[in-house]
């Protein structure tokens, strides 16, 4: 099932009197359980490709079609979206993950079932024991996994990361990377991520979408190898 | 003066009336503090006190109960401040610039055409305790309450809003309806607060209970809760020191406040020290 349509999208923006393209004429179509990985060189659209995706972007032209309520999206942001001396603990991030729009009648205060799935989210991400603890004084690939846990909580359909392992150390990375393909692989989570890691992106991608502003490839990873696992859209 | 006679000031019909009311600002101020200085949005209430000036100086010159004129035109500046400081092409800071000079010198030029300066004028900017008469009271109570229960419904949303905007409008949160609703709080905070405070000092009930409180907290819960005790405290004080000292309440009440920031920001260093040392 076609989960994700986005056809003949371009994004602009205006500098004085010029209109800059950051994307230009991009279509590709995003299947249900797929793990895309979108790379490309810095400046090549591909934070703004997610973040149109999310709503967070306008659309200059085009159209993005998703096949499923926005309560089913959830999204990991690029730097730590929140501020190191913000006031909260673990806990409270996770459970704010559970808010939703579905029913705008419903009041607005955490269930029981909430706080479930937080524990379970924060059981996923091996936080458990950090729950009471603030967040500003967590390590960067606590605070990464706290985050995560936050993604997860839902248990989204489509799940968005914007260079989840910047930062992170090696044992850390690979830890993070292993507990995103068990979402994919059992939680059925579509994933998509943008990453520079084309070792992890070879090991757990089923898609690749290579962007320079324009779409420069987008295909399985045996399609990519005829490339030679090119990452830049210079040579594609 | 000793005990005896400020129990005997603190039970005149007025000053119950200065209680109730100075707690239920405190507490709404306490509450949205919380939400603005996290936000960076502190000098919204400051930007609106001013407007309430303005407002106030018309009120006098055209002889209506000030909180009638107050109300309306702090509410619609509140929602223009919020709408210009989402525009990508002005800062939120300068926006708040703009409107805050703007409405002082209108509230100001129109002060000054109609009967010049005097003891009205004074205790609207710096605040007085005698304001408060008893439609004030019930419309101060009526206000109060909308905002304390407003902000416990929400509660939630304005927590993720708060930590981080962008994740909230990913998962479909409408993040502008909570902006305007954050600048509707507050319009009516500063409303209901500012007869007391001052116009010049109401938006240090915002800022100082939430800062004072976010030095001991790890959490957001226990944020919203010290915020609240240490704003009502200060009030309290403020207004016990404003009645012994013979200060402008505001001026009293922002006194305690900065006494009680100096206080923890020690308190805090030395915890800190020791826990180092540990």
């Amino acid at each position: 099932m076609c989960l994700i349509n986005v056809k003949q999208l371009d994004v602009t923006y205006r500098v004085g009197y010029k209109t800059v393209f950051v994307l230009k004429n991009i279509t590709l179509d995003i299947k249900s359980g797929e793990y895309v990985c979108v790379i490309g060189n810095n400046g090549a659209g591909k934070s703004t490709l997610i973040k149109t995706i999310l709503g967070l972007e306008p659309i200059s032209r085009g159209e993005i079609k998703i096949n499923c309520s926005k309560n089913y999206i959830s999204y990991l942001p690029q730097n730590n979206g929140i501020s190191l001396d913000f006031p909260a603990t673990v806990e409270e991030i996770v459970l704010s993950g559970t808010q939703s729009t579905k029913n705008k009648f419903k009041v607005l205060f955490y269930n029981k079932k909430n706080k479930i799935q937080a524990r379970v989210a924060m059981e996923k991400a091996g936080i458990n024991s950090l729950a009471k603890r603030r967040f500003g004084e967590l390590s960067g690939g606590q605070q990464q996994r706290v985050l995560f846990a936050r993604a997860i909580v839902k248990c989204p359909k489509i799940l968005i990361l914007d260079e989840p392992c910047t930062g992170l150390d090696h044992d850390t990375t690979e830890k993070f990377y292993e507990l995103l393909s068990r979402v994919n692989s059992s939680d059925k989570t579509t994933i998509i991520m943008i990453s520079h890691d084309l070792t992890a992106v070879k090991k757990f991608a089923s898609k690749v979408v290579i962007l320079n502003g324009d779409l420069k490839f987008c295909g399985s990873v045996d399609d990519w190898e005829k490339y030679n696992f090119c990452a830049c859209g210079g040579n594609l | 003066m000793n005990i005896n006679e400020i129990v005997n000031i603190l039970s005149y019909p007025f000053m119950v009336r200065a209680i109730i009311v100075g707690i239920l600002v405190s507490f709404c101020a306490a509450l949205l503090g919380v939400v603005l200085i996290l936000k960076r949005y502190a000098l919204i209430g400051h930007g609106l006190s001013d407007v309430g000036f303005a407002a106030l100086s018309l009120a006098t010159t055209i002889g209506v109960s000030p909180i009638y004129v107050a109300t309306p035109i702090v509410i619609i500046a509140s929602f223009i401040i919020m709408y210009i400081s989402q525009s990508k092409k002005i800062n939120g800071d300068i926006a708040i610039g703009i409107f805050s000079t703007g409405a002082l010198s209108f509230g100001v030029i129109i002060t000054a055409f109609s009967k010049g300066f005097n003891m009205d004028v004074y205790s609207y900017m710096f605040g007085s305790i005698l304001a408060m008469n008893k439609t004030d009271l019930v419309v101060s109570i009526f206000l109060s309450v909308i905002v304390i229960f407003t902000f416990i419904l929400f509660y939630n949303r304005l927590f993720i809003i708060s930590a981080d905007e962008d994740f909230a409008r990913a998962i479909g949160i409408n993040i502008r309806f909570y902006q305007f609703l954050i600048s509707l709080l507050t319009a009516l905070t500063v409303v209901v607060g500012m007869r007391m405070m001052g116009t010049l000092l109401i938006s240090s009930l915002i800022i100082f209970p939430a800062f004072i409180a976010k030095k001991f907290v790890r959490s957001f819960k226990y944020l919203v809760v010290l915020s609240a005790l240490f704003s009502i405290l200060c009030f309290v004080l403020g207004l016990i020191a404003s009645l012994v000292f013979d200060l402008p309440t505001g001026a009293g009440i922002v006194l305690v406040n900065i006494i009680v920031l100096i206080l923890c920001s020690v308190i805090n260093c030395l915890l800190c020290i020791r826990k180092v040392a540990s």
